[in-house]
Formats: structure tokens, sequence, C-alpha cells
């Protein structure tokens, strides 16, 4: 622990509590279910807060640059693995603890409670997310996926049905081949750059004789393959929306994210290894992600408005945004990348929101649900009227309406909340190029993006509809506290990143700013020392000799 | 000796491949299998090919780089067969589950209309 400062430890910090409290909470049984509970929402706490001072961290100047790098087992880079915080992986990580916070809450009386290792896996889920979005080694980022990706497998088989299980089978399948194809594209990567640690990787690839670049190119465009199919890009996307219509809300909440795990990967190497004047291979596969990521909106958007389940809808709704975030990412400008950034933020809350509403909403056409049995409702108590003319509506069902109009609202990206504001971004940086005219592909993007935004409010007003004015025999449905809370509070985060837009637009252009000048990881990454050994081991050490 | 392991290591995949695309749950597990045998056998070597060079150095010496087989894709196949292990099974257990469930080793949990 000498000569290194204890708050550089932190880093370890989002990878290691989620281990240790899931490896906790292995052994025990189901009785314990509310220590089981309490432990998993501290260990949640912990990360949030964590997460938090971490991105204080970076952005408050404790680093320079911005870059905090954490040597594991004190390897010097390029040798071990390296740890690497900066803002953009910071706020990922704010942005899963978040998601973590509201699933788990909702899980809390039900969810958590039908299988024996609801709370291992959500650990374990959250390590492999937060490991992914930390590290800077290749190899390591192939772990950390299949740790995510092994515990996502038992998560959407929770809760065990017919359905469930036939969806977890191809599920599976996909993300097994897409492995293969990780390590296929790793492997390539290492026999022509010679390294897996990415700033090392980001200076070699300038330097690379013609031939390996070559090589290098098949096995960037492999390990793109791996990370399109996790973010669903058109035509390797068609596993998404059957699992996320089948798997239990709280899961289909935390897949959210996992699809943005995917865009966050390709965007973090795309700009470390293709960044324009990194030699030979400068810029190569933007088209293709622009081209795919539009195809892509084209595709959820056809699903959304043939979609009749909520739960397809949704999905869909993340394929969209998926696909904007690709083509943004693939159009390949510093300021299209800041409001990609917020629109990453504002889609996933939006869409996890609407995911965890869906099972409430559902109870209005299924009433009198398992939920009676276990829940004392707080809600439908006091439905007494409180308009002068009319049926009063009862607050459950003024709650639920309100709630899915404003999910409507984010994922249409209709103002005043925060989806129209990503929208405006992405347009505004759209149309100000920094030098030319707004190409084609602009125009193109931006009509697609409006039209999905349109087909998005259409098919979200025919099933709101449906649901809530033209049928006649809903019963207000019972809900607890612990189901409305989660919902409430990630539409009022939304609400808050619209409000605060301007701040956070200012953390996310810092974030932008930073991500698109590599030369700043390669020095720092590759500058962290080894911390000198405590002088008593070299003494014992000699003395052995 | 490239030449013979590249196109074995082809082989393996594409029969791995082909197995993938049938239509029974067993078929695609023994495809996923083979296809990942293949890509360990391609991450190893990756290292390039040696004879009688080892990958560790011997205590006490000097190391000399071109005496020695590249040690990192050794290390690197010994985690992904791991992964790939339990993964595969893990697959294998869902798979006993549907076809306990369903009652069809059909990979859509039904049988096709003929």
């Amino acid at each position: 622990m000498t000569g290194l400062p204890w708050l550089q430890h932190l880093l370890l910090a989002p990878i290691l509590l989620p281990l240790l409290c899931g490896a906790a909470l292995a052994p025990l049984t189901q009785g314990w279910h509310r220590l089981k509970f309490t432990l998993s929402y501290v260990s949640v706490l912990a990360q949030l807060l964590v997460a938090l001072v971490l991105a204080a961290m970076t952005d408050g100047g404790y680093w320079p640059d911005g870059i905090g790098v954490y040597a594991a087992a004190n390897w010097a880079p390029p040798f071990g693995i390296a740890l690497v915080a900066d803002r953009l992986s910071a706020l990922m990580l704010v942005l899963t603890a978040v998601l973590g916070l509201a699933s788990l809450h909702f899980a809390m009386l039900r969810w958590g409670r039908i299988g024996v290792h609801f709370h291992t896996l959500f650990q374990f889920l959250l390590m492999g997310i937060n490991g992914a979005f930390l590290t800077h080694d290749l190899f390591n980022l192939f772990v950390f996926f299949e740790v995510m990706l092994a515990a996502s497998y038992g998560l959407v088989l929770h809760g065990y049905n017919d359905e469930r299980l036939r969806v977890s089978l191809q599920y599976i399948a996909m993300n097994l081949a897409a492995s293969l194809l990780f390590l296929l594209g790793t492997a390539l990567i290492y026999a022509s750059a010679g390294t897996l640690n990415m700033a090392d990787l980001a200076l070699r690839v300038a330097a690379l004789a013609p031939d390996d670049a070559g090589l290098l190119e098949i096995g960037a465009t492999l390990l793109a393959l791996a990370f399109l199919i996790k973010s669903a890009m058109w035509p390797l996307g068609f596993w998404l929306p059957s699992t996320y219509a089948a798997a239990s809300p709280p899961v289909a909440a935390m897949l959210v994210l996992m699809t943005k795990v995917g865009a966050y990967a390709i965007l973090r190497l795309w700009l470390l290894m293709f960044a324009p004047g990194s030699g030979p291979a400068a810029g190569f596969g933007h088209e293709a992600l622009l081209a795919g990521g539009m195809a892509t909106i084209v595709f959820g958007t056809a699903g959304m408005l043939s979609s009749d389940g909520a739960g397809r809808m949704a999905g869909y709704a993340a394929t969209v945004s998926s696909g904007t975030l690709l083509a943004a990412i693939g159009y390949g400008q510093d300021s299209l990348v800041t409001a990609a950034l917020y629109y990453l933020v504002g889609s996933t809350l939006a869409v996890a929101a609407f995911l965890l509403l869906i099972e409430l909403i559902e109870r209005i056409r299924t009433p009198r649900s398992a939920m009676l049995a276990l829940t004392a409702e707080i809600w439908a108590v006091e439905d007494a009227p409180v308009e002068p003319v009319g049926r009063g509506v009862p607050a459950a069902m003024a709650f639920l309406a309100l709630s899915f109009a404003a999910c409507a609202l984010m994922i249409a990206g209709l103002p005043p909340l925060s989806g129209f504001v990503a929208k405006f971004a992405l347009f505004h940086a759209l149309l100000n190029p920094p030098e030319g005219a707004v190409p084609a592909a602009a125009w193109t993007l931006m009509a697609l993006v409006i039209l999905s935004g349109l087909v998005a409010i259409v098919s979200m007003m025919r099933f709101g509809v449906r649901t809530f004015w033209a049928n006649g025999g809903a019963v207000p449905p019972r809900m607890h506290r612990s189901e409305v809370m989660p919902v409430l509070f990630l539409l009022l985060l939304s609400g808050f990143l619209t409000v605060q837009a301007g701040p956070v637009f200012g953390y996310l252009g810092r974030a932008s700013a930073g991500i698109h000048r590599p030369g700043d990881y390669v020095a720092r990454v590759l500058a962290t020392p080894a911390v000198p050994s405590p002088p008593h081991e070299l003494q014992s050490a000699e003395e052995r000799r | 000796m490239e030449l013979i392991i590249a196109l074995g290591i082809g082989i393996v995949f594409g029969s791995g491949i082909w197995l993938v695309l049938r239509p029974r749950t067993f078929q695609v597990l023994i495809g996923l299998m083979l296809m990942s045998y293949a890509v360990n056998l391609f991450i190893f070597i990756m290292g390039r090919l040696w004879i009688d060079r080892p990958p560790l150095t011997p205590a006490g010496s000097v190391p000399d780089p071109s005496a020695m087989a590249d040690p990192l894709p050794q290390a690197l196949v010994l985690t992904a067969i791991v992964i790939g292990f339990a993964t595969t099974a893990l697959y294998l257990v869902v798979m006993i589950g549907a076809r306990g469930l369903t009652g069809t080793d059909h990979v859509d949990g039904r049988e096709p209309e003929a």
C-alpha cells in the first residue's frame, strides 16, 4: 500500500465491491432474503457513491488530463492489466449504479425472492459491466464481457418458464458465437500489433507495416462484430426484442444498459485505434458504422410500428436508440459524440423506466395477480373523486398513465423532456459541421431520427389509448411503493437531466474532448510506473540471496 | 506446417458453423464446441509456430527473447478454454431444461409444421 495514495485504490472498488458482495451472498439460503436484499442494496449504494467520487476526481483535476490509471498487481503498463478511469467511464459507472439501484429496488418484493441466486447474479452482472467500463486491456475486456454475459444468462432465465427458456437458448447460443468472434479478433490484433493494452495499441497502430495493418483491420472487424451483436445493430440484433420481452422487468432494465456496453467499447477502441492521424488505418470502419446505424434505426422503427406487446415495443425502442448511437459514433465528429453521450444516458433511463413500468401496466389487464397475496397496496385506497364532473381517476391509474406519457415523450424525443434535448443537440451538431456544408449523410440521419420519433409516438400512443382509455374494464392495479419508487426515480432523473442540461453538457463535452485525444491516454497509461516495493521486502530478498 | 494447421482449423471451424445452423439443440451445442476448439487453436498459433522453444525462462539466467516462444497466447488460450468450457456447460444445462419443459429438442421449442 505504501507509495500509492489510497484514493487510487478506488479505481478497483467498482469491481471488487460487487464481486465480494455476490460471493458473500451465494451461500445464504432464501430464508435470509431480507439480509440478502439489504447487503445487495448496500453494495449498489456504495458503487453509486464510488462512481460519483470517481466522476468528481476525473473532472476535478485530481489526475492530470482527467485520466486515472491503476496498474493491477503492480505490473507497469503495457505488461500488466491497466484499469483506467476517465470522464466517460466514470459517467458509465454512475449510469450503471443508478440503473442497478432502480432495478434492485423494483425487485425487492417479488423478483428478488422467487429465485435463490438472484442477488448473487445481479452483483456479478454489475461487476462485469463495471469492469468492462474500467479496463484498458482487450483480453481483460473479454473476461469482463464473459462475466457480464454469464450473469445475464442466469438472470434472463430468472423466473423460469417456457418462454424464457426458449429465448435463453437463442440468446446464449448467439452470445457464445459472439464471444468466439471476440476471441478471434483479439488474437488477430495481438498477432499484428503485439500488444493488448489499448494505449500501447494506439501507439503501435500508427507505425504498422501495411501487411500488419490489413491483419489488424480484419481483427478489428471481428471484434466490432462481437460488440455490434451486443448492441444489436441490424442485421445482428434479431435476438434483442424477444429477449427483452421475455426477461423479467428488473433484468430487462439492466439488459438495456448491456446494449450500451457494446457501443461504449466501440467508441473507446475506435477513437484510440483509428483516430484521425493514426497512420494507414485512420477512419477505418466509420462508414460501415454509420450505414449500419441507420439501417438499425429503420429496422427498429418498423419493428415498433408492427409490434403489439409493450415488451417488444420497448425492445425495438432500445434498438432504435442503439442505432442512433452507432450512427452518431460512425459519423465521426467530436461535437456529435457529446450529443450522442447525452442521448445514451437519456434513452437508457427512458427505456429502462418503460420496461419497469410495463409490468405495472400489465396488471391493469390482468388484475388480481399474484401480487395480491404479497403486498399491502398504498395506491387505489384513496380514490375519492377529485374532479367535480365525471368519474374520479384513481391515483394508481393517474400515476401509470402519466409515467407512461413521460416515457413516450422521452423515447419519441418530444419536448419538454430529455429526449427532446438529446435530439436537438444531435441536430445542432449535425447542422454545424466544423468545416464545409452539411453533407447528405447528415440530412439522411436527421430524417431517419425524426421519422423514428414520429413512429415511436404513434405506436406508443396506440398502446396508451388501448390500455388507458379504450379499456373499459380497467381495474386500478395494486402496486407497492417499492415498485413505484424506481420508476419515479428514473423519470425524475430524466427531468433532472433536462433541467440541468447545461452542466451535464459541459461534463459530456469534456468527456468527449478527452476521448478524442488518444495521445493523452498513451502518455498517461504508458508512463505509469510500478510502485517500488517497500524497503523491508528488498532487504529480506537480499538476505535470502 | 502452417498450411496443415491453418487447414485443420478452417475445417473444424467450418464444421462448427454448419452444425450451429442446424435445427436441433444438440447439434448447435456440438457446433459451438467445435468452433471454440478451432478458436482456441487459432489463439495458440497467433504466438507463431515454434519448435523446441520454452515459453519460460530458467531461473538465474538472462533471458534471450529470440530463443523463446511467446508465452502470452498460451496464457490467453488457457483463460479462453476455461471460460468457453464454463459457458458451454451452462448452455448444456439450459438445453436439457428446454428439452424437459417443451418436450422437443428443436431450437424453436416446438416441432415445425410438416
